[in-house]
């Protein structure tokens, strides 16, 4: 490879600058979300001393700048995981064996508010939630129902369910047993990421102490009894759609990440005993570049994390797995399927950036759950990318690029600003508790807004080319029938169940829970007896208290 | 005349946790020089409208993303009209499918934005009651 045969510099002052004269540039600064500055052109000098193997390395290899896994899409393609769930175990139950017959490869389950926060679908605060924006699991009859006909042992299932996460996985776990499939082949994930939920998620229930517990306490329980589960996702989705930039979206994540690792540590296990078993979550926006590079970045700060300041061995614990959803807060309510085109290009962002499964959004999200065309049309898009245009065939195309390596150095670096931040409030919970993250989102969040209203940031439709548009029909409309269905349901299961058994179950589940033993096992018991999931929160919340809002305004 | 400082309660009632656009709202009127009380997140009818007597708002501003809001906007409209408050103007916003509008506006809440909306026209709308 010949080197330059002038300067940049030289070019700039003999080439570019006399043409932006007669031309300006469209803008004065160009720059992604972190408000790091794009310039016009990188060549070779930019990367001066840059040291490939300290950099980037190889495909499954420390770092893992290039990609988690030595042949990445080669062999297997990422898995398509749609997000999915509403009104009722058996409408959601028909929706995935329709998203599996139609060529997706993993479920991804989507709970109502209810279930994700504790209550039972007869619960006075469940009112108008049940069945909205998931499907309502009140008992481990509605698992039973929503995992009809499914084979466990060939589909993965990733749950977005966090403070009740254990009590879903063990139903999860019962169900399965139940099934006949063996718990040692069971793959998938559940989010459990309660620290995500303090700072922009909102779905907490009990008091961080607890909240850690329940967490390591799966994490042992898992690497014992379903050795093939994610016992985590942590998740920088939904710190991003609240408002982050990219760069605090990994640095909040991460640092989140940092603190469950300590947290088990602490809790007496080896740190390469359960990372390897950590996945993460992050967010395809819509810059492009910047998405790329924040997902080779992401992936190269946490390999160092693992090894530099925890000391791992494995490099399994140093490898950062990840999902990827494309930007719901992208979605416009106006002129919707432009939605599809944004999300098929945050989509190939995620691919480039080397995701291991993908969540492609529907064109319709800006005003309902989506409906079945508009999932299919979301499902293609990742078929479309995988089988038309090729874009897994060859390893961390992007690698290399003078703009992409400058951008994904420059990301790390700002990122790694914040975690520093973070370390010096005391770590992730206790920045959280300072509300620091909280006040870093909103302020970007605030900005995003203001760019738009000024039209520095161009929103398709929404504040430039915008035009009368026909109005989408066949929206998901939830009958209100259905959440009556399931509080009658949920009255058939508490009076045909053993009382006595559910008495027993729930007072074993509060002695564990008093006490220092693992939790998990009690929830199994708990949930095998059909106690309800506001039953076992019940009991929880009694003994562990309630989080209220650390609400930074 | 010098017209007096609106005071607007910005609310998320029930269990839904996307506050993004609430905040963004709640700040914008803020600093249209309103005074803007935030509830925070998961607030029952009865709380939001004990909030709105006890901080004597004239406009009330809820934001639902849950699908819920047929469900739950006529319970704060009923717990306001309860406190005396029918005078009080609610708007909302949120993901609300536009065939809902004219059923929430039947039961009272005034202005209905979806998104998208220029923080401005929520500005204009609250300035204008």
């Amino acid at each position: 490879m010949g080197v330059p045969s002038k300067s940049k510099q030289d070019w700039i002052n003999g080439t570019f600058e006399p043409a932006v004269k007669r031309a300006p540039e469209r803008q004065e600064r160009f720059e992604g979300s972190s408000r790091i500055e794009f310039k016009a052109l990188y060549t070779p000098e930019d990367l001066e001393g840059f040291n490939y193997n300290e950099a980037l390395g190889y495909p499954g290899e420390y770092p893992f700048t290039r990609g988690a896994q030595p042949s990445m899409y080669r062999g297997k393609l990422w898995t398509m995981r749609q997000y999915s769930g509403f009104a009722s175990a058996e409408e959601s139950n028909r929706r995935y064996r329709y998203l599996l017959e139609q060529g997706q490869t993993g479920l991804s389950i989507a709970f109502d508010l209810p279930t994700q926060i504790g209550y039972d679908s007869d619960h006075p605060l469940s009112e108008g939630e049940v069945g909205k924006v998931g499907v309502p699991i009140d008992s481990l009859q509605d698992m039973e129902i929503l995992f009809q006909e499914i084979p466990l042992e060939k589909v993965s299932t990733s749950m977005t369910i966090n403070s009740t996460a254990p009590i879903l996985l063990a139903m999860y776990i019962a169900m399965a047993r139940k099934q006949g499939a063996n718990p040692a082949k069971l793959n998938g994930t559940i989010q459990n990421d309660v620290l995500k939920e303090y700072i922009a998620r909102g779905t907490h229930i009990f008091p961080p102490r607890p909240s850690m517990r329940l967490i390591t306490d799966i994490f042992k329980y898992c690497r014992e009894s379903i050795p093939r589960w994610n016992t985590i996702s942590i998740s920088g989705y939904h710190i991003r759609e609240a408002g982050a930039t990219a760069a605090q979206e990994v640095a909040f994540t991460l640092a989140d990440g940092i603190a469950y690792v300590q947290a088990a540590i602490d809790a007496g296990l080896d740190v390469d005993e359960f990372a390897g078993r950590l996945s993460f979550f992050f967010d395809a926006h819509n810059n492009f570049f910047e998405e790329v590079a924040k997902f080779r970045a992401a992936r190269r700060m946490w390999a160092k994390i693992m090894k530099e300041r925890f000391k791992s061995k494995d490099p399994r614990s140093c490898t950062l797995r990840f999902h990827t959803q494309t930007a719901g807060c992208s979605l416009t309510a106006q002129q919707p399927h432009n939605n599809i085109v944004r999300t098929a290009i945050e989509a190939l962002a995620a691919v480039l950036g080397g995701t291991q499964s993908l969540h492609t959004n529907s064109y319709d999200e800006a005003y309902a759950i989506p409906g079945e065309e508009a999932v299919t049309v979301a499902l293609r898009t990742q078929q479309l990318l995988a089988n038309e245009n090729r874009v897994g065939d060859c390893i961390d195309p992007m690698g290399g690029s003078y703009f992409i390596e400058t951008l994904t150095d420059a990301l790390e670096k700002e990122a790694t600003k914040y975690i520093e931040n973070i370390d010096k409030l005391g770590g992730a919970l206790a920045a959280i508790e300072h509300g620091y993250q909280q006040r870093e989102i909103q302020e970007s969040s605030y900005q995003y807004q203001k760019d738009i209203e000024s039209g520095k940031q161009v929103i398709v439709g929404v504040n430039k080319f915008i035009s009368d548009y026909p109005k989408i029909t066949g929206l998901t409309r939830i009958d209100p029938a259905e959440a009556r269905r399931q509080k009658e349901k949920l009255a058939r299961v508490k009076a045909e169940r053993d009382q006595a058994k559910v008495t027993a179950a729930l007072k074993r589940l509060e002695e564990v829970a008093r006490g220092t033993e693992n939790t998990m096992p009690a929830f199994v018991e708990c949930v095998e007896s059909y106690a309800t999931l506001g039953e076992i929160c019940d009991t929880l919340r009694n003994i562990f208290g309630v989080q209220r809002e650390v609400l930074v305004f | 005349m010098v017209e007096a400082v609106k005071r607007v309660l910005v609310a998320k009632p029930g269990l839904d946790g996307h506050d993004r656009g609430a905040k963004i709202v709640a700040r914008a009127l803020r600093d249209a020089g309103m005074e803007v009380i935030y509830t925070g997140i998961r607030q029952t009818p009865e709380m939001i409208a004990e909030t709105a007597l006890q901080e004597d708002v004239e406009v009330v501003g809820l934001s639902i993303l849950s699908g819920a809001h047929l469900e739950l906007f006529p319970l704060v409209i009923d717990q306001l009209k309860k406190r005396g408050m029918s005078k009080v103007r609610v708007i909302a916003g949120g993901i609300i499918p536009e065939e809902d509008v004219s059923a929430l506006k039947e039961i009272g809440v005034s202005a209905v934005f979806g998104p998208g909306t220029p923080t401005q026209q929520i500005i204009d709308c609250v300035q204008g009651s």
